[in-house]
């Protein structure tokens, strides 16, 4: 194509104005503040156990599992959607790896298994989310129902203990001195960071979920990549699964349980936004830990799971309610 | 007596000032119409009336007393109920229910179903059509019958004043004489009807005054509804505002190379046997009304709608049918109708948004090359004009002038064959249209092939090397550009919706052309 001529030479060329994600970044470091302000009180009331090295590693253990879950799960949402079936198809996963004829394959199978159980889960849901026409809600939800019940056939309700000893030796060690479920933890989310933020895949993550149609009139195959989006969504439950049965040492249709709820809520106090289009991995992350750090506060102190279920509900509703203040939506009007 | 007088209303949105001095009386027991052009400020002005947009300036008086319209629920009290032209009942309750929406008979709370479906039954027997039951859920009944439950519920607000904007555009015949009928009913008793249409004709048959409105400013006021039609039509087209359109001495039309063929493009209901071409560095324009099938024949050919019939090719190869990724892989790109629900990614960067179809060229092994995108991006916008020429801001906080070109940039980096234009200047101001005019001309010269669709036929006729001009889905005239006027084009175009326009009118048209 030929060149085009700037229209006015005389004018100067603009001055760049600063990178406009002030707004974001103001709630991320609002976030990080309550997760300091929660580690202070955790160290305000269990001095002496709050702050060591072994209760911040049980803490990031727990935290590995609904961590990865989460990381599918802020895709899945940016993209516009939502997945209700994370939790079955943990349990799904790890039921399906632990079984006696997969552990006899050895440790490779059974890791290879859980990951392509969870990816095929998330593929059926994207291919009847974005080719059936099913909307995400009620589509996952059947996928929770069907996946739960599935793991609960394939295991006869009963809890199935790894004797793999490879498997347990590996997951349940250390590397560089660091449990390899952290490191685990660390890279899944290192590695949906760079895709949601570094490539094409996460480019049009962002815009099928902020605009569906101007992201399909702009070229975008916005079906293809939504069933993709889900299917991450299930590889990540695959990863999960893995990580569960590495803590448990078993595999049972219980895992997993509520989990959804858990992604969901993370992901929200992490500011992404449930309608598509916006969102961060980092918050998503600090989110995990704000829900991690208050059971830790609750356990150490001996309180009931009762109370702290309360504080997790009001801790969504004063993270959305934050966020309101904080991010006045831009809204055009339309005229005529 | 005079009900209604609204003097020098003006309502600015940001980029664009919509109304810009509209002078409007209405008296009590009549059929007062309002006229203009797409875009000239009609439906502003309803929601101003409907209390659902504050004016920024202008004074309305009601029976000669100052008031104001601060809320629909206000308009309403007051005595002003609107039928939108798109119908806003709820499709899933009964008639009653919808025709007493927001002020159900209630007793401690409960609603009162009987009452309810006497009010209704009542209403609708005053419409004519008691054989409407008030309990059918309104989304199973014809498109006439929720326009008559539309007007039952303004006539259950006790209005004074009903603002139906082209409520006999899903009509048949028969029901169009029952509307009047129900419309003279009304006025004589005293009720006035704002009544806004394309069709003259009907105009002629119930109105009984004339507001044209032109670029948000009422240019004639209180005209008799028996003014001719060219004379109406003059009123409507001449331009209060000049808006320069830029010369081209020597045309860029490369007749040698054809890049854009349509052929027989058919989707039943919306357009027929639709054919055309666009040659390198041509414009060609479509004019036509709103519901005449133009945009709907941009996406076809775009791939967002896939047609019963015909090809679209691209320098001579045909385009897999129904499908955007093949179109834009063909070279063809879109600046959509609308330009915010689907043409742009409010929440993403002017970049981000610039280079949303040319991905897979930015961009290795799946990874964005950030600093080439931002590199090309800022070229680009520069090319363009576009202020403040920064990639990385939110394209939400562009003006609407400056969105569209970032629209435009994304089918530029793209370095697309064809350019299909919808409603590019929609929304955007004097200014900012003449250099849009200015990149639209550049881009021809540079070779592209540009499909313009406009509602301002003057936009069309200044831009264009040749005009098509579309009625009711199918193409009415195909000529060059220098061979229309304004007011040619009109005639066209309303002769065509105008369902037994006198031969008068006939006549004008071809003395126009010739």
């Amino acid at each position: 194509m030929t060149e085009l001529r700037v229209l006015d030479p005389k004018s100067a060329p603009p001055r760049e104005e600063p990178r406009r994600r002030r707004a974001l970044d103001l709630r991320l470091a609002g976030l990080l503040g309550v997760l300091v302000v929660l580690c202070a009180v955790g160290y305000a009331t269990r001095p002496d156990s709050f702050l060591t090295e072994a209760n911040i590693s049980t803490m990031l253990r727990l935290a590995a599992a609904i961590g990865v879950v989460s990381v599918g799960m802020t895709f899945v949402i940016i993209s516009g959607g939502i997945d209700l079936s994370v939790g079955s198809i943990v349990a799904l996963s790890s039921v399906w790896m632990t079984t006696v004829a997969t552990q006899s394959y050895g440790p490779v199978v059974m890791v290879l298994c859980a990951l392509l159980v969870g990816l095929a889960c998330g593929l059926v849901n994207g291919v009847l989310i974005s080719y059936g026409k099913i909307v995400p809600f009620i589509a996952t939800l059947a996928m929770y129902a069907s996946a739960k019940g599935l793991a609960e056939r394939l295991s006869g309700r009963r809890t199935q203990v790894v004797t793999e000893t490879g498997f347990t030796t590996f997951f349940r060690g250390d590397l560089l001195g660091v449990p390899v479920l952290i490191w685990l933890l660390a890279a899944v989310f290192a590695v949906g960071w760079v895709v949601l933020n570094r490539t094409t895949f996460g480019r049009r993550t962002f815009a099928v979920g902020g605009n569906a149609e101007a992201a399909r009139l702009a070229g975008i195959d916005v079906k293809r990549h939504t069933a993709l989006v889900y299917g991450i969504a299930g590889l990540c439950c695959g990863i999960a699964a893995l990580m569960v049965v590495a803590r448990t040492t078993s595999g049972a249709s219980t895992n997993g349980m509520f989990y959804e709820l858990d992604a969901i809520a993370a992901v929200v106090i992490g500011g992404t936004l449930l309608t598509g289009g916006r969102g961060s991995l980092i918050g998503t992350l600090i989110g995990v830990l704000i829900f991690t750090v208050v059971g830790n506060i609750f356990t150490q102190n001996n309180l009931d799971t009762d109370i702290q279920n309360i504080a997790k509900g009001v801790i969504i509703v004063a993270a959305v309610l934050l966020q309101r203040t904080t991010s006045a939506r831009r809204r055009g009007a339309r005229t005529t | 007596m005079t009900l209604l007088r609204m003097t020098g209303i003006g309502k600015s949105f940001p980029g664009v000032r919509a109304l810009d001095g509209v002078d409007l009386e209405v008296a009590e027991g009549e059929v007062h119409c309002l006229l203009g052009q797409n875009g000239a400020g009609k439906s502003t002005l309803i929601k101003v009336l409907a209390g659902a947009h504050q004016p920024d300036q202008g004074e309305i008086t009601w029976l000669g007393r100052p008031t104001t319209l601060p809320s629909p629920v206000a308009a309403l009290r007051l005595g002003v109920a609107t039928m939108y032209q798109e119908l806003d009942l709820v499709p899933g309750i009964s008639v009653a229910e919808n025709v007493l929406l927001g002020h159900e008979p209630s007793r401690f709370g409960f609603t009162g179903g009987r009452v309810a479906r006497q009010r209704a039954r009542a209403l609708m027997a005053r419409l004519g059509h008691p054989e409407i039951d008030p309990d059918r859920e309104v989304g199973t009944l014809s498109a006439a019958g929720q326009q008559l439950v539309s007007m039952a519920r303004a006539l259950a607000h006790d209005a004074r004043l009903i603002v139906m904007d082209e409520p006999t555009a899903a009509l048949a015949a028969d029901e169009v004489d029952n509307l009047f009928r129900i419309v003279a009913e009304l006025t004589a008793d005293g009720v006035a009807v704002l009544y806004i249409s394309h069709r003259l004709e009907e105009i002629r048959r119930i109105g009984s005054r004339v507001t044209v409105l032109k670029d948000g400013r009422t240019v004639a006021a209180g005209l008799p509804a028996d003014t001719p039609t060219s004379e109406l039509v003059d009123v409507m087209s001449g331009r209060a505002v000049d808006t320069v359109f830029p010369h081209r001495e020597v045309s860029t039309v490369d007749s040698s190379r054809e890049v854009l063929t349509v052929e027989g493009l058919t989707r039943e209901g919306e357009f027929r046997d639709v054919t055309f071409h666009v040659h390198a560095g041509e414009v060609l324009g479509i004019a036509g009304l709103v519901g005449a099938g133009r945009s709907e024949i941009l996406e076809t050919v775009f791939g967002a709608r896939k047609p019963q019939a015909g090809v679209v090719k691209v320098d001579g190869r045909p385009v897999k049918p129904g499908s955007v990724p093949a179109a834009v892989r063909a070279g063809i790109g879109l600046a959509p109708e609308e330009r915010k629900a689907q043409g742009l990614l409010l929440d993403l960067s002017v970049a981000h948004n610039v280079t949303l179809s040319s991905l897979p060229a930015y961009s290795t092994a799946g990874f964005v090359d950030r600093d080439r995108e931002l590199r090309d991006s800022r070229a680009t916008l520069e090319r363009l004009d576009l202020r403040p020429a920064d990639p990385r801001r939110l394209v939400s906080e562009f003006s609407g002038g400056n969105q569209q070109k970032a629209v435009v940039a994304r089918w530029l980096v793209r370095g697309c064959r064809v350019l299909l234009l919808d409603e590019p200047t929609r929304g955007v101001d004097v200014g900012a249209r003449a250099e849009l005019y200015r990149v639209i001309h550049e881009l021809a010269a540079a070779g592209v092939a540009v499909v313009l669709v406009s509602s301002e036929v003057a936009e069309v006729l200044g831009l264009a090397d040749r005009v098509l001009v579309l009625r009711d889905g199918e193409v009415v005239a195909d000529r060059p550009a220098g061979e229309l006027t304004e007011s040619a084009v009109l005639d066209i175009v309303l002769a065509g919706s105008a369902l037994t326009e006198s031969a008068a009118t006939q006549g004008a048209v071809t003395e126009e052309v010739k």
